[in-house]
């Protein structure tokens, strides 16, 4: 069973301090990262994913420190979605998705069958498997962001972090991306997602909430003090009430 | 067979045919400018063979090499720092091979003055084709250790562009103290493909047969590299390594193809430009065809070169940078919104 730890990380960038005694443990099951702007939340999860150097702290997967990981070992475990992913070379949709098999593959190896059903299993769960012959200069914002997506699941990893992964989705959209990571975490890998939709992250298993690079409150989403914690983090400006057997977030729009 | 399939097939062919007639339009042309019928004469003499078979086959041959290292290069460069129009020259190579020529033209003229006869003759020997291959070598190092290794593409292009100014300064110097090697350094940054012979073929040929399978080997980096530096890197790439690999594809190359035929400009840029645009596709691709179209394009030019005002010629370098620029502004016509 996968399981990344984090302990007391701290990260500074450009002099600020950007994450501070940050601790938390991940395991199958989808949990939910939110915060105010500026939390540190992509921050977060980049040190989460290895690619950035903590000053101070450390992150374990499965017990062992990550720098001590071969990269495509690490690789293997870890998908990383980024938050403003963009393309700019002239891969078809699919060929982009076939990356995600780099992990196993390594640079030089052609795709097996093994590849080939993942990629086309991971476009059919991100619903892109309509334009895979199609570059993403020829796909609209939503469709890209799907096409991305879809590369991250490829590498079917046991642990998935994603970066504001509903960027440019309409709420249809939105909406199977959440029952897709339900059944992923219902299956063993845990989902990790930054999301600055709280209805959305409020379905989520469990919920992190950043505030100015520490960790304001974690728990489970449909705990009381943590909806508390969520409300004064964002300066009263929501309000968290149960709708239809869910609990959702809706900002105060008074103008 | 997909579209992408048949673009892909279409221009593998073109480009064969266009080499082919171009190969052999270079060998019939010559001072009396171009004549297939002065080439079978020409095959029926011992005079005309020894002339066909030593001059210019060579020539042409050596055309298609220079064009191909340099549209290879230009792709892989242009892949690495994730801009279509990226050059093979950017990371110092250049700049670092005019310094050697002028280095070693005014060897000469500085001997026994400003210089040891002993330093002028040491830096005589090395030649102006080992020169011009050193100093490119020498401009990759130099960009490559300012930048710290090749981790951030944008600290590589900067320290590119660093050393370029710095060594183009350098030469500068070299030329003010020794006016003599002015002439050879302008013939040099006009680039030629007059001199090529079966050695200059026999160096590039060597240099193709590494750098093409090396960076075919690179080339699924380059496509990772197309999501962004962290996100390949996320697929457990060690992207330091890599792209000192792909920095080092890219230096031999251009470094075999400035020492010579001299700086030949555009042929970098413009044939991997063009082959994408004709048929965008995964890197392994773009790199075989882009050196593929490099030749081709190198071909044409030095065919234009020797027959557009026969006997005199054109330097070659001007005629591609004369191509290339038109092809520069057709495009910038061509996407500007109405």
């Amino acid at each position: 069973m996968i399981s990344l730890r984090a302990s007391e990380i701290g990260v500074s960038l450009g002099g600020a301090r950007v994450l501070d005694g940050v601790s938390l443990e991940l395991r199958p099951g989808w949990t939910a990262i939110v915060g105010p702007n500026g939390a540190g939340k992509s921050t977060l999860l980049r040190v989460l994913a290895g690619l950035l150097a903590p000053d101070a702290g450390e992150v374990q997967l499965e017990g062992v420190p990550l720098g001590a990981w071969s990269l495509p070992e690490r690789a293997r475990r870890i998908a990383w979605l980024t938050q403003q992913g963009s393309t700019t070379g002239d891969l078809t949709a699919r060929e982009i998705v076939l990356l995600g098999r780099l992990p196993h593959l390594g640079i030089v190896a052609s795709p097996g069958p093994a590849d080939e059903l993942a990629v086309d299993r991971a476009m059919e769960e991100a619903q892109c498997a309509d334009w895979r012959d199609r570059r993403p200069q020829q796909l609209s914002g939503g469709e890209r962001q799907r096409v991305l997506l879809a590369r991250a699941l490829a590498v079917e990893a046991p642990l998935l972090l994603l970066d504001e992964p509903t960027t440019h989705l309409d709420p249809p959209h939105q909406a199977s991306l959440a029952r897709l990571f339900r059944r992923r975490a219902a299956a063993g890998t845990a989902v990790v997602s930054v999301l600055h939709d709280l209805s959305l992250a409020l379905v989520a298993d469990r919920l992190v909430l950043l505030e100015r690079g520490r960790v304001r409150a974690q728990g489970p989403t449909d705990d009381p003090a943590l909806h508390a914690a969520l409300v004064d983090a964002f300066e009263g400006a929501i309000r968290i009430e149960r709708v239809a057997g869910r609990w959702a977030a809706f900002p105060h729009l008074e103008l | 067979m997909t579209s992408d399939a048949q673009r892909r097939l279409r221009l593998a062919v073109g480009l064969s045919i266009a080499t082919a007639l171009v190969a052999v339009a270079g060998m019939a042309a010559g001072g009396e400018g171009w004549s297939p019928a002065r080439l079978l004469r020409d095959l029926g003499t011992a005079d005309g063979r020894l002339l066909v078979f030593q001059i210019r086959a060579p020539r042409t041959l050596g055309a298609w090499l220079t064009g191909a290292l340099l549209g290879l290069s230009g792709a892989a460069a242009q892949g690495l720092f994730r801009n279509p129009l990226a050059d093979p020259y950017l990371l110092g190579s250049a700049s670092g091979a005019v310094l050697g020529v002028v280095l070693v033209l005014a060897a000469a003229a500085l001997g026994g003055h400003a210089i040891s006869v002993a330093t002028a003759h040491a830096l005589a020997r090395v030649g102006l084709v080992g020169a011009a291959f050193a100093g490119a070598l020498v401009g990759v190092l130099l960009t490559l250790s300012l930048a710290r290794g090749a981790q951030e593409t944008m600290h590589l292009l900067l320290a590119g562009v660093v050393v370029g100014v710095l060594l183009t300064a350098a030469s500068d110097l070299v030329t003010n103290a020794a006016p003599d090697a002015l002439r050879g350094k302008q013939a040099f940054l006009l680039g030629s493909t007059g001199f090529l012979g079966w050695n200059s073929c026999a160096a590039m040929a060597l240099g193709l047969a590494v750098t093409l399978p090396a960076a075919w080997r690179l080339a699924r980096v380059l496509d990772a590299l197309t999501l962004g530096t962290e996100t390949a890197a996320s697929l457990g790439l060690a992207l330091g390594r890599l792209r000192v690999a792909l920095v080092a594809v890219i230096a031999l190359a251009t470094g075999l193809a400035v020492s010579q035929a001299g700086l030949i400009a555009f042929v970098g840029l413009i044939a991997p430009h063009l082959v994408r645009r004709f048929a965008p596709a995964r890197h392994g691709f773009t790199l075989v065809a882009g050196a593929a179209a490099g030749g081709t394009l190198l071909l044409i030019a030095d065919v234009l070169a020797r027959t557009l005002i026969a006997p005199q010629e054109v330097p070659v370098g001007i005629l591609t940078a004369l191509l290339g620029g038109g092809y520069l502004i057709w495009l910038l016509r061509k996407r500007r919104p109405a």
